[in-house]
């Protein structure tokens, strides 16, 4: 049916201008109603239901004859303003719940250590101008990101990590999910910091990824913050301290090696996806608890 | 608009008990904690009574899928708590409050519970309404866009109740939830208990007796980690008979009597042997 139709359909239903409520009915009706007959309430009702200008006479009826319903309504105008004003508002969506559901927030300081390591490898590679030592940026990326690593699974760092592992998402993917928001803020500043002290990205890529793998790995066997702790103080202990006290590159970090680190890498992956409802399953410890 | 109803919820149950446990046994640490349980649960509201050190928190935890039992059988929702189980179906129908509820200090309440509805899996465009429905549950609306380290220890736990209601759970295992809580919340607390209590199976682990006694159809008691009384509160109450133990109240009361007869049981097993 047509709009216009309905229109004069509806003009045809309602009644006539002329049977506006009068001036006295309406005042009557504006202190409460008393002496206007039944039938005739329910017609005034009716017609103030859909005649706006019959209900702005009420409004100025009730403001001249009404000072309780007057109070009363200013009454529910205070109390609802500050209802308004304490209920919840339109939010911006903030950045920090999109990064959280990569990264849990306890992460963020571990990370920031990190950055600060680097930027002094990267200080005092730059300080050694006749480079008598090798370069402290391609000493230390490989085990760079387990700081961070080491705090991707564990109730130290992540305060709901118990929610966290009784929940259907714990698992592999989880950890794997969480690895790499650590790897996409190391290995780019990484990338930086040895193109500033000469260090190029093919000859510690690949140990960088082998360490962060390997630290999963076995985090399967022992808990991933002692998984991580043993590998960092293992190539520190084996190869950042005799090469920077022999004052050599060395020969693990050379371009030869990288085939190995390649195959290292394909083992731990193997490793990995075999063991992989470690992260998953039910623990027979209470290690995960603080 | 109206919820899909999807087919699994409207499949017939194919278990007897919602939580069956057998000889159950859960180590925490070297300890054997739970020793040798046997314990059925069903929909209802279950107060979990027992001494500090009794197996509540380990014996929640094996139910929670976080602890692997190191004997017997733990059957939730017809599952085997043994070995290799669909653990996420199974994780997906358990809402779970720990003691030591750890929490995201700079999220708001609303970031908080949604995030634990993501951990939950739940569908993307439900998540919304069920936080908003969870955070008017307990009470928390007009705090949810909060920051979480602005509240207080009452409303930190009431968050902590939100986050294990939010995926409509068909276990709901709450370990000491009302620490912290005033008199005046605990009331609505077990008004929620109540209601909760009609279509899920609820397992709350308390020390405060008449919170078991106010708000629970079903009492569990136990001691160094295995099964002492179970019943309904009436029957603990009237556990106590003539007896002056000590108590204020009859359940009170009736709690100290079985534990009391209990221990003396077992002394007395341990020198006739």
């Amino acid at each position: 049916m047509k709009i216009a139709t309905l229109i004069r359909l509806r003009r045809r239903i309602r009644p006539a201008t002329s049977d506006h409520v009068t001036a006295a009915v309406l005042e009557r009706y504006a202190t409460g109603g008393a002496g206007i007959r039944a039938d005739a309430l329910w017609a005034v009702e009716a017609h103030l239901e859909w005649c706006a200008s019959c209900r702005e006479r009420l409004g100025e009826a009730v403001a001249r004859r009404s000072p309780e319903t007057m109070s009363l309504l200013a009454l529910v105008q205070a109390k609802l303003a500050t209802e308004v004003a304490r209920s919840p508002r339109m939010r911006v969506r903030r950045l920090p719940r999109r990064v959280s559901r990569w990264t849990p927030p306890g992460l963020w300081p571990r990370l920031a250590m990190t950055l600060l390591v680097l930027a002094a490898a990267v200080g005092l590679d730059l300080a050694d101008n006749s480079r008598l030592l090798p370069s402290l940026v391609l000493l230390v990326a490989p085990v760079a990101p387990l700081l961070g690593v080491a705090g991707v699974w564990s109730a130290g760092i992540d305060p709901a990590h118990e929610l966290v592992v009784a929940s259907p998402r714990a698992g592999l993917y989880m950890v794997l999910r969480r690895t790499l928001a650590v790897l996409v803020v190391v290995i780019p500043t990484l990338a930086v910091a040895g193109w500033l002290a000469g260090a190029s990205p093919a000859r510690w890529l690949l140990p960088c990824l082998a360490f962060t793998g390997g630290a999963l790995a076995l985090g399967e066997l022992i808990g991933l913050r002692w998984a991580a702790g043993a590998l960092a103080l293992a190539w520190t202990a084996g190869v950042i301290t005799p090469s920077v006290l022999a004052a050599r590159t060395p020969l693990l970090l050379e371009p030869a090696s990288l085939p190995y680190w390649a195959g290292l890498i394909a083992v731990i992956a193997v490793a990995l996806v075999l063991r992989r409802d470690a992260y998953t399953g039910l623990r027979s410890e209470t290690w995960f608890v603080r | 608009m109206v919820r899909a109803v999807s087919a699994g919820e409207t499949a017939a149950t194919t278990y007897a008990w919602a939580i069956q446990a057998d000889g159950l046994r859960v180590r925490a640490g070297r300890r054997m904690a739970v020793d040798g349980l046997d314990l059925s649960m069903d929909t209802g509201v279950h107060g979990l009574l027992g001494p500090n050190g009794a197996g509540k928190t380990t014996l929640v935890r094996s139910i929670a899928t976080v602890l692997r039992p190191a004997g017997g059988t733990l059957t939730v929702l017809g599952e085997k708590v043994n070995g290799r189980i669909d653990l996420r179906g199974l994780r997906r129908q358990i809402g779970y409050l720990p003691q030591e509820f750890g929490y995201y200090r700079r999220f708001t309440v609303r970031e908080f519970v949604e995030y634990i509805a993501w951990l939950k899996e739940m569908p993307a465009a439900d998540t919304p309404g069920a936080v908003q429905r969870a955070i008017d549950r307990v009470g928390l609306a007009d705090r949810a866009d909060d920051r979480m380290k602005t509240l207080s220890g009452g409303m930190v736990r009431r968050a902590g109740i939100a986050q294990a209601l939010v995926n409509d759970p068909r276990i709901l295992l709450l370990d000491e939830p009302t620490a912290g809580l005033d008199p005046e919340q605990r009331l609505q607390f077990r008004a929620l208990l109540r209601e909760l209590g009609t279509d899920t199976c609820v397992l709350v682990s308390t020390h405060l007796v008449e919170d078991v006694a106010a708000a629970c159809t079903d009492v569990v008691l136990i001691d160094v980690g295995r099964l002492v009384f179970q019943g309904v509160p009436a029957d603990l109450a009237a556990a106590a008979g003539d007896e002056a133990g000590a108590g204020d109240s009859a359940a009170e009361r009736g709690y100290s009597a079985i534990l009391r007869r209990h221990r003396e049981a077992a002394s007395a097993r341990e020198t006739e042997s």
